[in-house]
């Protein structure tokens, strides 16, 4: 415990000689403060964006979050249970977002999914789920289950060998061009709420994902298989010592990692309007961000993580760095993202709500 | 079958892991054919109309079932050759199912070439049962070897030999292209303009193998008399003086592959003090290299937005300087960071360079999409280096010093300091060792190799755009690495010369080098964590009594892909 302790103190600021690394680390925390203080001051003298304008900002952010936080929940429950930073798990978006794509795509042309939206999003979502499961599970049994036991940066190289190994194998079977997603007409339209015009792929993303994350949650609180989930996650051995079989722990986290990381490849595809072979690192690095944010391990945490992850990154570059007069703020969003990401690991590596948790891992 | 009772689900047991090998070969067949590598590798022949490399990598694979299935315990010849039909099974149904289906739409790899490769040039009725036939055989093949190990010991320099000649061809054509007399004339019997002849293929193996029996037991009993410090400073130097003299002799296009190659040893020298050394697992390493290269084009260029027209080697100084600058500006905040959280924070920070390149916030000093364009060769007196092979012996000079400035870090009191950082921090903590500056030197030193590497990288090209500092650079030097070995020098060297230089010189395999890295990073870290050319010190530690290696042997199902 003392040796944990040590690990997490920096250099102590003492009396009368501080250290360097001190001031740097203060100054980030300036530098980043200033930049969201004085951009949003910045953002509100200059009043360039409707009221409409910032709607669609936190609509997007909230759109695009719940993807990130049901990708947060896959690395989350998978950090719980193995420790592992499970690499490959933006490139298991990406399947679920490509087996979606050779559904939605033929159902589109033959008219279906415009006729029947419920029964086309079923069939891709169901794809999806079972492409991205299916992946997520040969991955953990090939590349993931011989590390078990092994400590060091070994796992997490393997995890990014999957991760290319992945991507590159998309990229040969399906091609390096970029596939435009179908977008039947009724996901174009929109219908006004007090004035504003509400996006309905917008409202069936949000809605989808807060019913589907419900239902993990649910499975993870209730279901004896969720119990002993949680069982691993606090401790592996006193688990198996109570006649948990952690393997099938490990099968049944990456199960239910693999149908959200699938669910949320069609929303982000649908979002974006394309998929292509290397989609699927961005999002997946974020919603790590994400992870971390909420605590990883904490299943709650990450879904809130995500979220706020995709507000920030929807209004921020317009909210912070308009206000400072730089060009073409949108293209910076990943700039914020990663911004937000490297604070947290510096600042908050232990999140927000998972302190508990987080202190036997550190 | 001896013993009734158990013997029935002994023998189920038996075949059935027989069958399950197979059929794991045959899935990395069959991946091979989605992915489009076999079709590829079937364009290339090893013996001219007679066998392409894709056929002769089916046919590996399914000896290499037939071997492993063949377990003898007195059906070793049964179970080898359904090792090997089940290790083509898979293709087998692939190539039926492209004769039912129109698969290209969506599969792209999947053409009517892989279909013709599969059949065998047979109709339909007949290719399965061909294809089958001929998995069985070399299953059988495969099991005859693993029975008679002298055998196969034997017959392998020929294989190897041929393999080699044949992949190859173009590359011993083109060197061997300006000599006239006896050797032009063995040129022109071993092969045609495409590849190996039939009988050129067969007098290699025939004197390969002749010239190992009657010189291989000699030498192979020198060589395992001597110590193995010794055996490796032998190969060290065989492969030195190689790397030396072959672009001098072989001309501008071996020059530039070697030249690449030379890069990432330096690069892969300062990342082996991060990773190898210290344990800090950067994945943002790519960054410095940019460093280097933008400082370079921004203080020489012939371009409008070049802030000086500096001549090259004034600028060189600069480029590591401020590469270094970033380094430790990197490693400051990160310093609290540890373990897989560190390999993600870093690989933020280099995105976030990336980001800002590439943006228009950065594009009056940085030129964007565009980069820098006219950086001019560097000039020794009057000369100018700009052909690739003089390029490549100022990229030598450079990964010789960075070599040798390795070589003394590794032993000295910052070296060892590393060590045990990278052992446990805690520990060397307590044992005195000042933690941030033990890490500020090794962010700040390994920059600095990858900022000379980008340095020479920017005149090598004569323009910096953001797209050529992707994070798949950090990944290949990171892979090189760990396929040399970590924190082991001769290892850089080897693993810059397996990944770079050969998907390099094997030009269409160009397109497949990251599925392939991918796989090896996989295999590696499960067969090989130590690396092909470990370092005393890890191979030690990986092996002294920790089962690293042995983990889960019986849980292995991993094909050997490529």
């Amino acid at each position: 415990m003392s040796g944990a302790q040590l690990a997490r103190s920096r250099p102590r600021v003492t009396i009368g000689r501080v250290s360097p690394v001190e001031i740097v680390l203060w100054s980030l925390r300036i530098l980043v403060l200033f930049v969201v203080f004085a951009g949003t001051i910045g953002a509100i003298v200059k009043d360039r964006y409707t009221a409409a304008q910032w709607f669609d900002f936190v609509m997007f952010g909230l759109t695009i979050g719940a993807i990130y936080a049901q990708i947060a929940l896959g690395y989350t429950m998978v950090y719980g249970v193995l420790r592992l930073i499970n690499f490959a798990h933006g490139d298991i978006v990406m399947c679920g977002a490509f087996a979606g794509y050779f559904v939605a795509s033929p159902l589109d042309r033959s008219g279906f999914l415009t006729q029947h939206p419920v029964m086309g999003m079923t069939a891709i979502l169901a794809v999806a789920i079972v492409t991205s499961t299916v992946i997520a599970l040969l991955t953990e049994r090939i590349a993931y289950r011989p590390f078990r036991r092994v400590s060091g940066s070994g796992p997490l190289i393997a995890a990014i060998g999957v991760s290319f190994f992945l991507e590159q194998t998309f990229r040969g079977m399906f091609g390096s061009s970029v596939k435009s997603y179908p977008e039947p007409s009724w996901q174009r339209s929109t219908f006004g709420v007090w004035g504003f015009n509400v996006p309905r792929i917008d409202v069936l993303v949000i809605g989808l994902a807060i019913i589907f994350m419900a239902g993990l949650y649910l499975i993870v609180q209730r279901t004896k298989m969720g119990t002993a989930m949680r069982a691993v996650a606090e401790d592996a051995e006193a688990a198996a010592l109570m006649g948990i079989d952690v393997d099938k722990v490990v099968v049944f986290t990456f199960t239910l990692g693999g149908a959200m990381a699938g669910i949320a490849g069609v929303f982000y595809a649908f979002v974006y309007k394309q998929v292509y072979f290397f989609m699927g690192f961005t999002p997946g690095i974020k919603a790590f961000g994400a992870a971390v944010l909420g605590g990883i391990g904490s299943i709650p945490g990450a879904m809130v993580g995500g979220v706020f992850l995709g507000l920030v990154e929807s209004v921020g570059p317009s909210l912070f760095l308009d206000g400072l007069g730089i060009p073409a703020p949108y293209q910076l969003r990943d700039l914020i993202a990663f911004t937000l990401l490297i604070m947290v690991l510096i600042f908050r590596p232990n999140g927000i709500f998972g302190e508990r948790m987080a202190k036997q891992r550190a | 079958m001896r013993r009734i009772g158990i013997g029935r689900t002994g023998a189920w047991v038996t075949w059935r892991r027989t069958a399950l090998v197979g059929l794991a070969f045959g899935a990395g067949a069959l991946h091979l054919a989605a992915v489009g590598v076999l079709l590829m590798l079937h364009q290339r022949w090893i013996v001219i109309d007679t066998l392409s490399l894709g056929q002769a990598t089916v046919l590996l694979l399914a000896a290499g079932a037939g071997a492993m299935a063949a377990r003898g315990d007195g059906s070793r010849w049964l179970q080898g050759a359904l090792g090997g039909v089940c290790a083509v099974l898979p293709l087998a149904l692939l190539s039926r199912a492209m004769d039912a289906l129109t698969l290209q739409p969506i599969f792209i790899a999947l053409s009517p070439d892989l279909q013709a490769m599969l059949t065998l040039g047979l109709p339909p009725a007949a290719a399965t049962p061909a294809l089958l036939a001929l998995g069985a055989v070399a299953g059988l093949v495969g099991a005859g070897l693993r029975a008679a190990p002298r055998l196969s010991r034997a017959l392998l320099p020929g294989a190897v030999a041929v393999l080699v000649a044949g992949v190859f061809q173009e590359l011993i054509q083109l060197m061997l292209q300006q000599y006239e007399g006896p050797i032009g004339a063995v040129r022109d019997f071993v092969y045609t303009w495409e590849g190996l002849t039939q009988e050129g293929a067969i007098t290699v193996f025939l004197v390969v193998t002749l010239l190992a029996q009657l010189f291989g037991r000699a030498t192979q009993g020198r060589v395992a008399a001597m110590e193995p410090a010794r055996r490796r400073q032998i190969w060290a130097g065989i492969a030195l003086a190689v790397i030396v003299v072959l672009p001098a002799v072989a001309g501008s296009y071996i020059g530039q592959v070697l030249m690449l190659v030379g890069l990432y040893i330096l690069m892969g020298i300062g990342l082996n003090l991060e990773v190898g050394l210290a344990g800090l697992l950067d994945l943002g390493f790519v960054a410095f290299f940019a460093v280097g290269a933008y400082t370079t084009a921004l203080l020489t260029a012939d371009a409008p937005n070049a802030l000086m027209h500096l001549p090259y080697w004034a600028a060189m100084p600069v480029s590591v300087l401020l590469a270094v600058c970033v380094g430790v500006l990197f490693g400051l905040p990160v310093l609290g960071v540890r373990g897989d959280y560190l390999a993600v924070a870093t690989m933020g920070l280099g995105e976030i360079v990336r980001v800002i390149v590439l943006s228009d916030f950065g594009a009056p000093l940085l030129g964007g999409a565009q980069g820098v364009l006219h950086i001019p060769k560097p000039q020794l007196g009057s000369y100018t280096l700009s052909s690739p092979v003089a390029l490549f012996y100022l990229t030598l000079v450079a990964a010789a010093i960075a070599a040798f400035i390795a070589w003394r870090l590794e032993n000295s009191r910052l070296g060892r300091a590393w060590m045990a950082l990278r052992d446990d921090e805690d520990v060397a903590q307590a044992l005195g060792i000042n933690l941030v500056r033990s890490k500020l030197l090794a962010y700040g030193l390994g920059a600095a190799f990858a900022g000379l590497a980008g340095s020479i990288f920017a005149t090598m090209l004569s323009s910096v755009y953001p797209s050529s500092f992707q994070l798949l650079i950090s990944i290949n030097v990171l892979a090189l690495i760990i396929v040399g070995g970590m924190g082991s020098l001769p290892g850089v060297i080897l693993g810059s010369v397996v990944l770079i230089g050969l998907p390099e010189l094997l030009r269409e395999f160009g397109e497949y080098r990251y599925l392939f890295y991918g796989a090896v990073l996989v295999v590696m870290m499960r067969l090989r964590p130590e690396g092909l050319w470990p370092s005393d010190v890890r191979q030690r530690e990986l092996h002294a009594g920790d089962e690293t290696a042995a983990l889960d042997a019986g849980a292995d199902l991993l094909p050997a892909r490529e």
